[in-house]
């Protein structure tokens, strides 16, 4: 420290962060404008804020089931996710084996697969389990798609956690089980939440998945907002409010929890 | 057994669940991809089945859009990672100095991280790149030039600015936290020796930040080589080619051509493709890790 920052670093500072911001910030200034205010150029700054199309979003597409159909499916897929690797991290960080970090490694590797590789197949499976269009599909796809990542994240964050601590825990008697849930749990919660998280930004805004395996009753958000590409979708005020609608939830929950997230974000490797 | 670890933990029962799903995850349908990729199976055509050896691959190898989408992948993975490395290191500088309203900036700044692809591919394609009532168009005729059609004369360009624009937050805030910790005493030592702004970025700064950059590197090109929302959304692969990527050939072929066994052998491809930058990615991440 001990310099000053001069100026311009503070007003650059500044333009980068309204320039970056901007789209999202005309998105939703977008949205209470009129169909007519919204086209026109030069862009219209002042006008009176209508809420219309809210509304009218909302009787076309029924947002509401949309959303609950992301909510139920990132939180499903979250929990499930982390029921498969807290154990699974537990182990690997506490009794680690010359087999870890290969399985840790491989884990990461699957992530690579594109998803494209294997959609026939999940495509035609989900079809004869009659899994298409449904939440529980998507639920373990996601699950299993964000596996990796949590795993290792939680990996990372348990081995922050004393040793001593847990055995401590055993010595008094606590079972594997208990040992999780009762000490470990509570002691790395702000590492599970940072996982937990990141993993409901990738579900919400997962696409490839959600937009070839849901046609109508299980689509999220994701595909709620591509039904607005159609060529008809040139009705921006509309366009608009509905991605105002998509994005609100998660941007307000990311901006709330912007420290646990980083610390989820650099998946443990940055310190 | 060693006297620290419990003799009576038994640790694979607690692996095994998260190992044999990934497992079955990545066997099951690999398995099925590579048996469809040697059979006749187009879903419009559903009699006509039956083993046919490497067709698949023969017409697939002749096909020039497989070589057009392996090449648009690799540019459009290759652009948005410089970019967004670059750009990221220049903002987590610029972000590191203190100045009134720097949290609210940040907060700014990472927000497009938040917004679903579908979302962001529709707002830049319909109200920042429309060549007749976007901003950039506003913006080009007032300055007295004529509007660029984004999409249809710079398609691959326009995709590459939704891209980045989405993943510069994610670069920004791993570098940025990496950043700070940097050592304030190793920069005044610097500054001591005589280190201008640009020598301290270079010798101090970005060494300092090697770790970080390899990490944004392995996370981006894992998502940066599926992408598929903003092409679906803005361009569908086009026009002509021009921005069909491995993901979006292999989604046209499965689910729009209904060619089972050509969009499979595709998809082998694309695995392959996909294992060669991983063998890559994990050892120097392996490497990254242990350092």
């Amino acid at each position: 420290m001990g310099q000053k920052t001069p100026v311009w670093v503070g007003v650059l500072g500044w333009l980068v962060a309204l320039l970056i911001f901007f789209p999202i910030f005309w998105t939703f200034l977008t949205s209470f404008k009129t169909e007519i205010e919204a086209v026109a150029t030069p862009p219209s700054i002042v006008f009176t804020p209508t809420i219309e199309n809210y509304a009218t979003v909302q009787r076309r597409a029924n947002y509401v089931r949309f959303a609950t159909n992301s909510i139920v499916i990132s939180i499903g897929a979250t929990a499930l996710g982390l029921a498969l690797a807290i154990p699974a991290a537990y182990a690997m960080a506490f009794f680690p084996t010359p087999r870890t970090r290969f399985t840790l490694l491989w884990m990461m590797s699957t992530k690579m697969l594109p998803p494209v590789g294997v959609l026939v197949p999940i495509y035609l499976l989900f079809r004869d389990l009659g899994l298409i269009d449904s939440r529980t599909g998507l639920i373990f796809v996601y699950a299993l798609m964000n596996l990796p990542i949590i795993v290792w994240m939680l990996f990372t964050f348990f081995k922050e956690v004393p040793a001593s601590i847990l055995e401590a825990g055993r010595i008094d008697g606590a079972d594997v089980w208990g040992e999780i849930r009762y000490i470990l749990v509570p002691l790395a919660i702000p590492g599970i939440v940072s996982t937990a998280l990141l993993s409901i930004i990738l579900c919400w805004n997962e696409a490839f998945w959600s937009l070839n395996l849901t046609t109508s009753r299980a689509a999220p958000l994701t595909a709620f907002i591509a039904s607005f590409s159609a060529p008809e979708g040139l009705f921006w005020a509309k366009l608009s409010a509905a991605s105002t609608m998509a994005i609100a939830p998660i941007l307000i929950l990311g901006w709330l929890s912007q420290r646990q997230l980083v610390r989820g974000l650099t998946f443990g490797a940055v310190k | 057994m060693a006297a620290g670890a419990s003799p009576n933990v038994k640790t694979l029962p607690l692996v095994a669940p998260a190992v044999i799903v990934l497992l079955l995850w990545m066997l099951v349908p690999l398995a099925m991809t590579l048996w469809f990729s040697f059979q006749r199976y187009n879903l419009l055509n559903p009699f006509l089945t039956g083993f046919v050896g490497f067709d698949n691959y023969r017409f697939l190898l002749n096909d020039p859009s497989l070589f057009r989408a392996m090449w648009n992948t690799l540019v459009l993975v290759g652009s948005v990672l410089i970019i967004t490395v670059v750009l990221g290191t220049l903002l987590a500088v610029l972000y590191d100095q203190p100045f009134w309203g720097n949290g609210i900036c940040k907060v700014l700044v990472i927000a497009p991280f938040f917004v679903m692809p579908t979302v962001s591919a529709l707002v830049w394609k319909n109200m920042l790149l429309h060549p007749v009532n976007g901003i950039s168009a506003f913006l080009s005729r007032s300055v007295g030039m004529s509007p660029i059609d984004w999409f249809a004369s710079l398609p691959m360009t326009s995709i590459i600015m939704i891209v980045s624009w989405q993943w510069v937050p994610f670069a920004f805030l791993i570098i940025f936290t990496a950043l700070q910790s940097l050592d304030e005493e190793q920069k005044e030592a610097a500054r001591i020796d005589g280190a201008g702004p640009l020598a301290m970025f270079f010798y101090v700064i970005v060494p300092h930040l090697r770790r970080a950059i390899s990490v944004v590197i392995m996370i981006e090109t894992i998502f940066f080589l599926t992408i598929f929302a903003e092409i679906f959304v803005t361009t569908s692969g086009g026009p002509g080619l021009a921005t069909t990527n491995l993901a979006y050939f292999i989604y046209t072929k499965a689910l729009l051509e209904f060619d089972v066994g050509y969009a499979s052998a595709g998809g082998v491809i694309a695995i392959i493709l996909a294992n060669i930058v991983a063998i890559f990615l994990v050892r120097t991440v392996a490497r990254t890790l242990e350092a």
